[in-house]
């Protein structure tokens, strides 16, 4: 236990450490649609809450993992569809840069 | 068996492979020519992660998955679709959902192991617990005040501070309690209920131009509770994808605090926000120089560089399609049109941004308050909509002021400053704005939406050749 428990602290580490010099560089331009972006992809928790909904252990975790699933799913949908619907909103006046 | 620990190895390379696709989603977010791209890897890897999860040999029964995700989907749809303008209160709904769904999973996962919980994983269960459950609150009250369904003013008495701060070392206090005793399964409530109330009483007493600070808070807590998950599953992606959203949350909620000049124990435990009535006092034997559209749409036309500085009145006022407007009219007229934009303009950080994209403004007419400062000295006309404290110049000079320090545009060093502004009522931090008073300035009475309309007509109309 203590050595997956380590395992994890590295890699906490070291993805917070990208998350610094990656978030960084993004330019204020786009501090919107970063924030909904890193919104859906923080959903991701949807996997814990599938497999609690899913293994059935206990009717409350299987009452607890579907709200979870439900909540983390419109996240995840309407964070996609949002950033990309802003993205396709910001224009070069400079034709040919997309 | 066999097939079992086949299947747990090629869920830990799709796992593998959605870490991958995150990261770089991030990465190509850097430009706004690749950033879409960034969004169809964010996808994909999402996609395959949750493809991935449903081969998990445990899960024995797909109704109430299957059921969830469709329901999850039809919730998300319209959630993806509201209005521009409504995208703060839409983001904050949306961390409120993820912390929700981190604190069930949570609790689910403590009824299941209790009391066979490890010290070091009841401590991040907790930490998992408490920070999904006041960000869910403390979201929801966000949104609501920005949907203006909760009043916007802060709101404050005597003792909150010390409330608040209690609220937190009780929850604290029964989670230490639990990492010893993990068997006292009737205390478990209590970290939740307690950081639930917290999260209702840290964001009462926040003011609408703290939002944006506020946001990339709650953000990094939401980001930093999925990580707490990743650790009690033993989930490397979800690990990788809370430390990243944990990371960019805190880069935000550093930049906007900054750019306010103050520190997160400010903004969370300082709220200021009344109306400081003796400046106001003060500054009434001054006088202003005011404007008609006719005159503005005159002094513009004879420019050669404008800058228009947005604030959230340009928003509120949904003004950004008649600034649009006003940018053609200039650009047709040959007159060379910046916007310059405040880190902390707007509800959110980049809020100014994506209005004007949507109204069509191009992108590299947007620059950043450090971008466009030096080019204030050879703008003709700094024409402010709907903004204010982030053009006070007594940030600059008077240390008395509760924004001294704060960094500004310096609208002041243009050659004529033009206001438009409903009337004389200070900002949100109740401070007289000296720059109105000054001679080089013209305040221009009215609704930002209407008042730039009518500016549009005088340039198209009766101004031209």
């Amino acid at each position: 236990m203590s050595g997956s428990l380590l395992d994890s602290l590295f890699i906490f580490m070291l993805a917070g450490f990208i998350g610094f010099d990656v978030i960084r560089k993004i330019s204020p331009l786009l501090h919107t649609p970063l924030m909904s972006l890193t919104n859906a992809l923080d959903a991701i928790a949807v996997v814990g809450a599938i497999v609690l909904a899913g293994e059935g252990k206990s009717t409350l975790a299987v009452i607890l993992g579907t709200i979870a699933i439900v909540s983390a799913t419109s996240n995840i949908v309407g964070g996609f569809i949002i950033t990309d619907r802003m993205l396709r909103m910001f224009k070069s006046s400079r034709p040919g840069k997309a | 068996m066999e097939s079992a620990s086949v299947s747990q190895h090629l869920i830990e390379v799709i796992y593998l492979i959605a870490s991958i696709l995150f990261i770089l989603s991030l990465k190509w977010m850097s430009s706004p020519a690749t950033a879409r791209r960034g969004v169809l890897a964010g996808e994909i890897g999402m996609v395959l992660a949750i493809a991935g999860t449903l081969l998990h040999h445990g899960i024995v029964d797909y109704k109430w998955i299957a059921i969830a995700l469709v329901l999850g989907t039809v919730i998300g749809i319209p959630l993806g679709k509201v209005q521009m303008t409504a995208v703060p209160q839409r983001t904050a709904l949306s961390h409120a959902f993820g912390a929700l769904c981190v604190t069930l999973v949570g609790t689910a996962e403590f009824y299941l192991r209790s009391p066979d919980v490890p010290k070091f994983m009841m401590a991040v269960l907790s930490m998992e617990v408490i920070l999904g459950s006041l960000t869910f609150t403390g979201s929801l009250m966000a949104a609501g005040k920005l949907q203006e369904v909760l009043p916007q003013r802060p709101i404050t008495y005597k003792g909150q501070n010390f409330v608040n701060l209690s609220l937190l070392a009780a929850s604290v206090v029964v989670a230490a309690y639990l990492v010893a005793h993990p068997g006292a399964r009737q205390l478990f409530p209590l970290i939740v209920g307690i950081p639930l109330a917290f999260g209702v009483f840290m964001v009462i007493p926040i003011g609408g131009a703290d939002m944006p600070t506020v946001i990339s808070l709650l953000n990094s807590y939401a980001g930093l509770s999925a990580a707490a998950m990743g650790f009690v599953l033993n989930s490397k992606l979800l690990i990788i994808a809370g430390a990243l959203d944990g990371s960019s949350g805190f880069i935000l909620s550093v930049i906007m605090s900054k750019a306010m000049n103050r520190s997160f124990t400010n903004v969370l435990f300082g709220a200021f926000g009344q109306v400081q009535t003796s400046a106001a006092a003060e500054q009434e034997a001054k006088t202003v120089r005011s404007a008609s559209a006719e005159e503005a749409a005159s002094i513009l036309a004879a420019a050669n560089k404008v800058v228009i500085v947005p604030g959230y009145g340009m928003a509120v006022a949904q003004a950004q399609h008649k600034v649009r407007e006003l940018y053609d009219a200039l650009t047709k007229r040959g007159v060379d049109v910046k916007f310059a934009i405040h880190p902390v303009a707007g509800r959110m950080p980049g809020h100014m941004n994506v209005l004007l994209a949507e109204a069509d403004i191009p992108y590299d007419r947007l620059l950043d308050m450090d971008e466009i400062n030096g080019d204030f000295p050879q703008t003709d006309v700094a024409l402010i909509i709907g903004a204010n404290d982030v053009t006070n110049p007594a940030a600059r000079t008077e240390t008395s002021s509760p924004i001294y320090g704060m960094p500004i545009l310096d609208v002041d060093k243009s050659r004529t400053v033009m206001v438009i502004k409903r009337g004389m009522s200070p900002g949100f931090a109740g401070i007289d704005n000296p720059l109105y008073y000054f001679d080089k300035t013209l305040m221009l009475f009215g609704d930002a939406k209407g008042f730039v309309g009518n500016i549009v007509r005088e340039l198209s109309g009766a101004g031209g050749h």
